[in-house]
């Protein structure tokens, strides 16, 4: 068995520690966190060893891997302190609040062999997968245009302030909702080298922007749109979508379906001309354990499966969510100008 | 219960298979009249349990439900709590401590005459009970014969094998409530073992159960082995697997188990509903026949 601990137990680190603590392969051995609500509830209710200071359980339990989900502005010390100590790292995103200390963690893991990868669970969503496949199968040819968009309803009213608030502290639209769709953007058309046009609008908030609108120009010169706002509460909950014009075509795709419109078919595919419509249940990523979607399964069974093999993950490295960090300081530059 | 449950997904734009759908809907059902239309029309077909969340527009259906009482005499609502992602929108906002105080009914220091938190800490199962009864509340005088809690919560507790808690429920409801204790669950098997271990014999699950196997974790034979040979009362959900599959196919494949008691479905339109509602009725009283 795989030993695993989890440190920061807000609503990501709960849903990780659930998902952690019944994976067939993992023996979940304890928890860390700053609340002693949360805490008491796991001396109470469950087995596993509860600590409040991470170096202590890193130290005590020896952990194979440990999932860090606290705010932001820890996850530089906590990830390096398990690093330093040889003990594999799952970090929720964003990674870190500068590119600079995202490099120094990269190189870490790099040299001590350890695997590292980044919450960005859209990679683990069946029609991103597809989104992906098709574009590196030319359905589309020549690309002309991209849209990254995603809408939520997370600030909707005026009203007090958390580390959320503090974008110094990693909260923000920015950090919390757009990195999603740059990272998607990144992986799946090609990564922003140029920023232009950013617009960070304040609708609810205050310190912080809670939309962001910018222009990004890819490595290769194509060119897109990032359209991002989480005080739209005409949306449920959040949702994410990626468009791609090509010369041959549009496809749409978010997390439940894929549209597809082709003006020649595309044979080696069976793609007509005209619309296709794909739905999620064709290519959902099977699970043992289901908790608010499978991509959140998924990317666990991932990581564990790489440390048990011990090779590095080809989704979310340290490395992918280093760059989602530069461009995200990309963007903060642009829309100082 | 009835064969037939009527769902509640529809009227809250929740749509597995498409954000657009879903959008189109919550456009459709902007009014409580809406709502209020196609619930008659599922009473007219002889559907007469509505199961649906505890969000806040059901409290309006309700209160239409008490203000016409001669309407709805037979009339009888599953509710599923917590409505999650009012909780999860605040938990990611206010913090897990912040989220108890705005959802615990009153001060929480009042609730808890002395030591506010302090006390709390120590008392986890009150802090249920307290949460269950303001998720109640909108149901006063309707009748609740079994009252569920959401798979998102189910599943968390699951996960984290804190399978005490579901015994706490379950008595609290039984005792409070007079009603059966019902799990909505992505993970049918996982948690019958689980709440079979605490000694919970026979409950109610709510899971998914489609011939594709969609979002039946762990693969469709662990759930076929358990409604083949253990001992609880299923609902299927997502029998259509979120439209994927023909509803004629769906629901012959539901009808190959007898132990299936109920089918939970929502739709928007009569012909829609009465459609779905014969198919099922078919399927499950075919099962006398051949058993």
């Amino acid at each position: 068995m795989i030993k695993g601990a989890i440190t920061g137990l807000g609503k990501m680190g709960l849903s990780h520690a659930a998902i952690v603590g019944v994976h067939a392969k993992v023996d979940m051995v304890a928890v860390c966190d700053t609340s002693s609500l949360v805490l008491n509830a796991f001396n109470k209710f469950s087995k596993v060893n509860t600590y409040t200071d991470h170096q202590k359980m890193i130290d005590v339990e020896k952990p194979d891997f440990v999932v860090i989900a606290t705010p932001t502005k820890f996850h530089f010390p906590m990830v390096k302190y398990a690093l330093d100590n040889g003990v594999h790292v799952f970090c929720e995103k964003p990674f870190t609040l500068t590119a600079e200390e995202g490099k120094e963690l990269t190189d870490l893991a790099v040299k001590n062999g350890l695997v590292n990868q980044i919450g960005f669970h859209n990679h683990f969503i069946g029609t991103f997968r597809e989104l992906k496949r098709l574009l590196h199968e030319n359905v589309l040819g020549e690309l002309v245009h991209f849209s990254g968009e995603a809408y939520g309803p997370v600030v909707t009213k005026e009203k007090g302030s958390t580390w959320r608030s503090n974008s110094a502290e990693g909260g923000g639209c920015l950090y919390d909702y757009a990195s999603h769709v740059i990272n998607l953007i990144q992986e799946i058309i090609g990564r922003p080298e140029k920023i232009q046009g950013t617009l960070l609008k304040s609708i609810y908030s205050k310190g912080v922007e809670d939309a962001v609108f910018s222009l990004l120009k890819l490595k290769g010169g194509l060119s897109g749109t990032l359209l991002v706002n989480w005080s739209d509460e005409t949306f449920r909950k959040m949702s994410t979508s990626i468009t791609v014009q090509g010369k041959n075509g549009k496809i749409v795709c978010d997390a439940t379906e894929i549209k597809i419109y082709l003006k020649k078919a595309v044979p080696s595919e069976n793609l007509e001309k005209g619309w296709t419509i794909k739905y999620i249940t064709d290519f959902a990523i099977p699970v043992d354990f289901y908790l608010r979607g499978e991509e959140y399964s998924a990317q666990i069974d991932h990581f564990v499966d790489c440390v048990e093999q011990s090779r590095q993950s080809e989704y979310n490295s340290f490395e992918q969510a280093m760059y989602t960090d530069s461009v995200i300081e990309m963007i903060l530059e642009d829309a100082k100008k | 219960m009835e064969k037939v449950l009527f769902g509640d997904n529809q009227f809250f734009a929740v749509n597995h298979l498409s954000d657009e759908k879903s959008r189109a809907q919550s456009i459709r059902f902007k009014d409580d009249s809406s709502i209020i239309r196609v619930l008659d029309q599922t009473i007219s077909l002889g559907i007469n349990t509505f199961m649906c969340t505890t969000h806040d527009r059901i409290a309006n259906i309700c209160d239409h439900i008490r203000n016409n009482p001669e309407n709805y005499k037979d009339y009888k609502i599953y509710p599923c709590m917590p409505y999650a992602h009012k909780y999860a929108n605040a938990v990611t906002e206010l913090g897990i401590v912040g989220t108890i105080k705005q959802y615990v009914p009153g001060n929480i220091f009042g609730t808890f005459a002395k030591g506010g938190l302090a006390y709390l800490n120590k008392d986890f199962i009150k802090l249920m009970e307290l949460l269950v009864d303001a998720e109640m509340k909108m149901f006063a005088g309707i009748s609740t014969p079994v009252i569920f809690i959401q798979n998102v919560l189910v599943d968390l507790i699951l996960g984290l094998k804190m399978y005490d808690v579901f015994a706490a429920y379950d008595s609290y409801i039984r005792k409070k409530y007079n009603s059966e204790p019902g799990y909505i669950t992505m993970n049918m098997p996982a948690l019958l073992d689980a709440l079979n271990s605490v000694g919970i014999e026979n409950p109610v699950i709510c899971s998914s159960i489609n011939k594709i196997g969609f979002r039946m974790s762990g693969g469709k034979e662990i759930y076929e082995k358990y409604l083949n040979e253990k001992e609880f009362r299923p609902i299927a959900m997502q029998v259509l697997a979120a439209g994927a599959l023909r509803p004629k196919e769906a629901m012959e494949y539901i009808g190959q188990f007898p132990k299936i008691e109920s089918v939970l479905f929502g739709a928007s339109t009569k012909a829609h509903i009465e459609e779905t509602k014969n198919l099922i009725e078919i399927n499950l009283e075919k099962r006398i026949f051949y058993s």
